[in-house]
């Protein structure tokens, strides 16, 4: 699991496929940290108040405290941004894929759509238990299983696999 | 040959491996291409909408504390449900009160009832005198004034109980006294408190006739005391952005303003609760029905109407005073509009048939046919069956300010400006797209620091909410607490407060002339130069 298998080089559409998706969710994390950023008006306040389910305390705690909420905000804005950098540049992607997971399903189980939960904030689409957070979760899953930045990306200089 | 073969490979692999290296910089590069187009969009987008039109983007100047240029000593006249609020925002919490906030707060962090108190700034005062007609309100208040769980620590001194509010202005340690009793006994203890030189806030509506008005306002004037009404809206941001918004022309000429009150609780329709302590010996039943035009000898009714008050026309005038003056005075805080030429209202008891002789369904329209824009028609409508949140409207021909979600005591919660997709000023703006009429131009949610002129869906979204930043900069401040203030320190460096007798005047006039219109069942109009109504 620790390295790619140089198998899938052969298959070019295949290691291509995954490179993509990689580059993809790196550009979305990039964009979604950067514009944080640039906001000086952001606030993970909102998206925290309006929790659901088993994390919905732990929202509420954050937010009634300034230092924790500032910390939160922080730790979203920059770790979106640094997650965003890795899987674009091929650089620790692996644990860039590891960490985005942990930021997505976090999303998601801090909103989980499940059936009798109610959010203020309207959805863009139609969604029951499975929503586009937990589809992008499972796909860096699939991203850390599949650690293409060995061959493409700065990783390739930091490993002492064999390259082609 | 065969070495420089080899040392071409060599290059070329090193080559293919820093290509495949760097990879991901052809796509940064793509990222950061579109990056800069989008900032550069936004910052184009911004200049238009803020740097241009918004002038004035700043928060109003923090006006500096007077608190310790000089302590005062203050008295309550009617420690009610409001007196108590006004009292607290002056720095005084009954023991029960400051209990059951704390507790509410471990209950529930985002309670922050009891440290909004507790950080409240110490304006430097003491309660020295309270004076109510039903006993254990009185005694609240005493109990209040000696509560040490407040902020600034224990009170330099504590008050004394009067049971007729005319002893309380006699006593000349006395500087400044907050009047909060039912709206039929404003007129007299204002005048009377005026006359003995105390500063006076009085809670709104100013007074319960029109004739009261004229006479306070008079009173007021002639003595020079220092006079606060209790429109705390006054002090909210949010209407001070709206007002700089207005003023800047963003909404164009502006015709019709709707303003509205939607509760649908017995609470909101003032079905408060009998005190089961309330009764002949606790209450002081002659004194209160003094100045009313219809007087009841001490029973079942009477207790009723001592509680309930607001439903009746001998102590107040209902929506008029109660919530009408509130929106009322926030437009007027907005757009200057003064006093009205001609009111007509209409309504009936439709809900609520418990005995109540104020309506609880109004509608109220005011007109201005001198206003700047060409004219303008005011327009009230008010349910108490009904909390559909339809918030306050300016319509302007450019744009139209929605404020707030909720009408239920004047208290605006953020607003959102809206270009109107015929707008002549925004034309230009409109068709090439920088300005798109489905999104707010300009939206303010309350704490934040600054007006954000980004145009989406989750800021219209949030504006609507009013929940941003409400904890960012750690501090919540209550808008009563700053009206005090904002009277204390007006008594401090002799300057007049936001609400003073001026616009207090205008607010009554506006109402007084509704409420007549009700009851007569026809237009009324205000003659300026006589001070009259028609």
């Amino acid at each position: 699991m620790n390295t790619l298998n140089p198998s899938i080089k052969t298959n070019q559409y295949q290691f291509y496929g995954l490179v993509t998706l990689r580059f993809l969710i790196g550009w979305h994390f990039l964009y979604e940290g950067i514009s944080k950023l640039l906001n000086p008006y952001w606030s993970s306040a909102a998206y925290l108040l309006d929790s659901k389910w088993i994390f919905s305390g732990l929202a509420k705690t954050i937010v009634s405290n300034p230092t924790l909420l500032t910390i939160s905000d922080y730790v979203n804005m920059w770790g979106l941004t640094l997650v965003g950098v890795s899987l674009m540049f091929g650089l620790f992607s692996k644990y860039g894929s590891l960490v985005g997971m942990g930021f997505i399903l976090m999303y998601y189980f801090f909103a989980p759509p499940l059936v009798g939960l109610e959010y203020g904030k309207p959805n863009e689409g139609s969604y029951i238990v499975v929503n586009k957070n937990l589809i992008e979760a499972c796909a860096l899953w699939v991203l850390y299983s599949f650690p293409t930045s060995q061959y493409l990306g700065i990783d390739r200089f930091l490993t002492n696999e064999q390259k082609n | 040959m065969a070495k420089m073969d080899q040392k071409k490979d060599k290059a070329n692999l090193e080559r293919r491996d820093l290509i495949k290296g760097l990879a991901g910089v052809p796509v940064a590069g793509f990222f950061l291409l579109n990056l800069w187009q989008k900032i550069r969009r936004d910052k184009i987008k911004k200049s238009n909408l803020l740097s241009s039109l918004v002038k004035e983007k700043k928060p109003p100047a923090a006006v500096k504390s007077l608190s310790n240029t000089r302590h005062l000593n203050i008295g309550v006249i009617g420690y009610g449900g409001r007196g108590g609020h006004l009292v607290r925002g002056a720095g005084f919490a009954t023991t029960g009160w400051t209990n059951k906030a704390s507790e509410n707060a471990q209950k529930n962090k985002l309670d922050k009832q009891f440290e909004t108190f507790m950080t409240q700034e110490d304006l430097n005062c003491s309660l020295v005198g309270v004076s109510d007609l039903f006993e254990i309100r009185a005694d609240q208040g005493i109990d209040a004034s000696k509560n040490e769980t407040r902020p600034g620590g224990k009170p330099q001194a504590t008050a004394k109980k009067y049971r007729r509010y005319q002893d309380l202005l006699a006593d000349e340690e006395i500087d400044a006294v907050i009047v909060a009793t039912p709206d039929h006994w404003h007129a007299k203890i204002v005048i009377d408190a005026a006359k003995a030189g105390k500063h006076v806030y009085c809670e709104k509506g100013l007074t319960r006739t029109f004739d009261e008005a004229v006479e306070v306002h008079d009173v007021v004037k002639e003595t020079g005391i220092t006079f606060q009404l209790g429109h705390q809206n006054r002090q909210v941001e949010a209407n001070e952005k709206a007002k700089q918004i207005y003023r800047q022309g963003l909404l164009g000429p502006v015709n019709l303003v709707e303003i509205a009150t939607n509760r649908n609780s017995p609470w909101g329709a003032w079905v408060w609760n009998i005190h089961p302590k309330g009764n002949a010996k606790t209450i002081d039943w002659e004194t209160f029905q003094e100045p009313s035009p219809n007087k009841i000898p001490f029973g079942e009714e009477a207790l009723k109407r001592f509680f309930r008050w607001r439903c009746w026309y001998d102590y107040g005038t209902g929506l008029s005073g109660d919530l009408l003056s509130h929106d009322f005075d926030a437009i007027n805080q907005i757009m200057d509009i003064g006093i009205p030429k001609y009111a007509s209202s209409t309504g009936g008891v439709y809900f609520y048939k418990d005995g109540r002789d104020v309506p609880d369904v109004w509608n109220a329209t005011f007109e201005y046919p001198d206003h700047k824009d060409g004219g303008l028609t005011l327009l009230y409508s008010a349910t108490l069956s009904s909390a559909n949140p339809r918030g306050n409207r300016i319509m302007g021909h450019d744009a139209t300010m929605q404020m707030g979600g909720q009408s239920g005591g004047g208290s605006i919660h953020g607003f959102a400006v809206t270009a109107d997709e015929l707008s002549t000023q925004y034309k230009e703006r409109l068709k090439n797209g920088m300005i798109n009429p489905s999104y707010p131009i300009l939206t303010y949610s309350p704490g934040s620091k600054d007006i954000d002129g980004v145009t989406s869906a989750t800021s219209k979204y949030f504006a609507n909410k009013g929940l941003l930043y409400t904890y960012r900069d750690g501090k919540r401040v209550d808008p009563t607490h700053l009206h005090v203030k904002d009277w204390l320190d007006s008594i401090r460096g002799g300057t007049q407060p936001r609400c003073n007798i001026d616009v207090a005047y205008h607010e009554a006039v506006a109402c007084a002339m509704a409420t007549e219109s009700y009851l007569t069942g026809r237009r009324v109009e205000y003659d300026a130069k006589n001070r009259k109504l028609i």
